[in-house]
């Protein structure tokens, strides 16, 4: 369904430094400097599936998402979305797909949402009947209401957000993009947001990417994460599995009755956390059994509750790690020149 | 993406395109009061032409000259170059590649839909132009004015074409909106906008008449107060649609190639 070989994106961006004299110059000379944006990543990803592009600020994600989408031409590789070569930006592939971004909008700023939804529908195609369908349904499950008939400039940011998906979806796209949908949303629009894309998947088994750095985002649709750092593919598997890799050990929350010495503490495994009458502590997963058995016959537990590690810890520990690995190949490198 | 897609989607983005324009209607005005120029140019060459005829022009033909200047600046006005330089700036462009229209047809579209908002500005014009000036001040002949229509109409791809042309650049480089102040510059002199091209000296007019800028301006104008025979009309209309054929292609493979430079930023 989506495979991509190789796939690398590189830039020639100018560089300069501040100032007048910089700036006189750079009108003679302008160096330039290659960025990787992508730098030959491999995957594959099913129809209906549901995939997280996880990875730090300029990690390559964004830049993944738009050659997906054909918005960025490859500098090489393969990339190949149910059949249609992206790139190329045929109108058979580009009816069957869609880019949502959290930061960009495609409603038409001064006119309600409905103009843009009729727009969308005469652009892609769609029959009237369809379009009355498909607009009855995404009515329902983002209770647009009246929103549709009201500028979009007075829409707030999560109102304009549950129009712009409607505006995405009114040619049932078979695969979408998702880049930050839920940036800059409240709590409960996010809750909402997930929910209706996540039944749109299952609804219409089409196939998702999202790129987020908001974790519940990924915690809640994508069963299979695909990390990117500094253009390379760094995991591609299930969202477990990833999380069972960076951090294997559990996290015992333990609700305490009375006071307890740190030494009592400390020797079921190590304190993460520690307030009145509350304690985290971190174990490795196969001691979790034998921890538990001996806090509940040594402390004065009143609740316990085994936890994963914070996703978001995972992801920021990922990142330390492989940025690490990095300035050791770096320094490594370094050394050898030396020599 | 095609451009079939686009001529069956046309009325719509015609139709939404002309609920935008109604929602700016207070900038269109604005706008039309910042393209006056032919006023400031009618009045100083009827002062010139006070002491008797510059060329064929009498203070009157001025008038008519500059008026008709001014309505066929109206109907050919075309702004796609900013708007696109914005919408590869600023990210908004990436919506638009998304869809299944070519986005030189959209955008030609949407500039189109603004016609009736100028027509309703160009429309006092006109019948200033007929009760100051009188009827003789614009061509009698039904096929003068079928001309003039296709000069128009000609006159707008030109204009619109060139415009996304330039905008076309801001796929090559940041500042490519500077073109479009040369472009204006040489429009300016050579279209006929602040003086007729026939009053240019006759070592310069040659180049003048071969350069697209006259086919804006000029020639409907020339058309349009009967200053031309209808055979010199069909020869003129010939040159402007060679020219739209130039820009036409010239911008579809500035595009093109552009396409491959795109680098989608802004989100």
């Amino acid at each position: 369904m989506i495979s991509v070989r190789d796939l690398r994106k590189h830039y020639r961006v100018h560089q300069r430094q501040a100032g007048l004299l910089a700036a006189v110059r750079s009108v003679f000379s302008r160096p330039t400097r290659l960025v990787k944006a992508v730098d030959g990543i491999d995957f594959e990803i099913p129809a209906g599936a549901r995939v997280g592009f996880l990875g730090p600020n300029g990690a390559g994600k964004t830049t993944t998402l738009k050659v997906l989408s054909g918005l960025l031409h490859p500098t090489s590789g393969e990339v190949s979305v149910m059949g249609h070569e992206p790139r190329r930006r045929e109108d058979a592939f580009l009816k069957r797909i869609m880019l949502v971004m959290g930061q960009k909008q495609q409603l038409l700023w001064d006119l309600p949402p409905a103009e843009t939804f009729e727009l969308n529908r005469a652009i892609y195609g769609v029959s009237m009947p369809q379009f009355r369908r498909t607009l009855k349904e995404l009515d329902d499950a983002l209770e647009l209401g009246e929103l549709v008939r009201k500028p979009t400039r007075q829409l707030s940011l999560g109102e304009r957000m549950k129009c712009e998906l409607a505006a995405a979806l009114i040619h049932r796209p078979s695969v979408l993009f998702l880049d930050e949908p839920t940036i800059g949303l409240d709590v409960s629009m996010q809750v909402i947001l997930r929910r209706f894309i996540k039944r749109y998947n299952e609804e219409t088994g089409a196939t998702l990417i999202l790129t987020s750095h908001d974790m519940d985002d990924v915690a809640a649709l994508c069963p299979r994460v695909v990390v990117i750092d500094k253009g390379r593919l760094s995991f591609d598997g299930p969202l477990t599995a990833l999380v069972r890799k960076v951090r294997p050990e559990k996290r015992l929350v333990l609700e305490l009755s009375a006071e307890t010495p740190d030494a009592a503490l400390e020797d079921l495994g190590r304190v993460v956390e520690r307030e009145p009458g509350r304690v985290v502590l971190q174990v490795d997963q196969d001691q979790v059994h034998h921890t538990i058995s001996r806090a509940l016959a040594q402390l004065p537990v009143s609740d316990l509750t085994v936890e994963g590690a914070p996703l978001e810890e995972v992801m920021s520990e990922l990142f330390a790690r492989s940025r690490a690995d990095r300035e050791g190949e770096s320094a490594a490198a370094g050394g050898e020149g030396a020599r | 993406m095609s451009f079939r897609s686009g001529l069956r989607a046309t009325p719509t983005i015609y139709k939404v395109a002309f609920s935008e324009a109604i929602a700016y209607r207070a900038e269109m005005i604005v706008w039309a009061l910042s393209s006056s120029m032919p006023f400031v140019m009618l009045a100083m060459w009827s002062a010139v032409a006070a002491d008797g005829p510059v060329g064929r022009f009498t203070a009157a033909g001025f008038g008519a000259y500059f008026l008709c200047t001014f309505i066929v600046r109206q109907l050919t006005g075309a702004w796609v170059a900013w708007q696109m330089n914005f919408e590869v700036r600023t990210g908004v462009m990436s919506m638009r590649l998304l869809r299944p229209v070519h986005p030189i047809w959209h955008f030609g579209v949407e500039n189109a839909a603004y016609l009736p908002m100028r027509i309703a500005v160009s429309l006092p014009i006109a019948v200033i132009l007929l009760v100051v000036l009188g009827r003789d001040a614009v061509s009698s002949s039904t096929l003068m004015w079928g001309m003039w229509l296709l000069a128009v109409v000609g006159a707008w791809w030109i204009n619109f074409l060139a415009s996304a042309a330039v905008g076309t650049l801001s796929l090559y480089m940041e500042q490519s909106i500077r073109v479009m102040d040369v472009w204006f510059l040489l429009y300016s002199l050579f279209s006929g906008y602040l003086i007729p091209v026939e009053l240019f000296p006759g070592w310069i007019r040659p180049a003048i008449e071969w350069l697209p800028f006259r086919f804006i301006i000029d020639v409907p104008v020339q058309i349009m107060t009967g200053a031309v025979t209808v055979e010199e009309g069909a020869q003129l209309l010939l040159g402007q649609w060679t020219w739209v054929g130039v820009f036409l292609a010239v911008t579809l493979l500035l595009w093109k190639s552009g396409l491959k430079r795109f680098g989608a930023y802004g989100g």
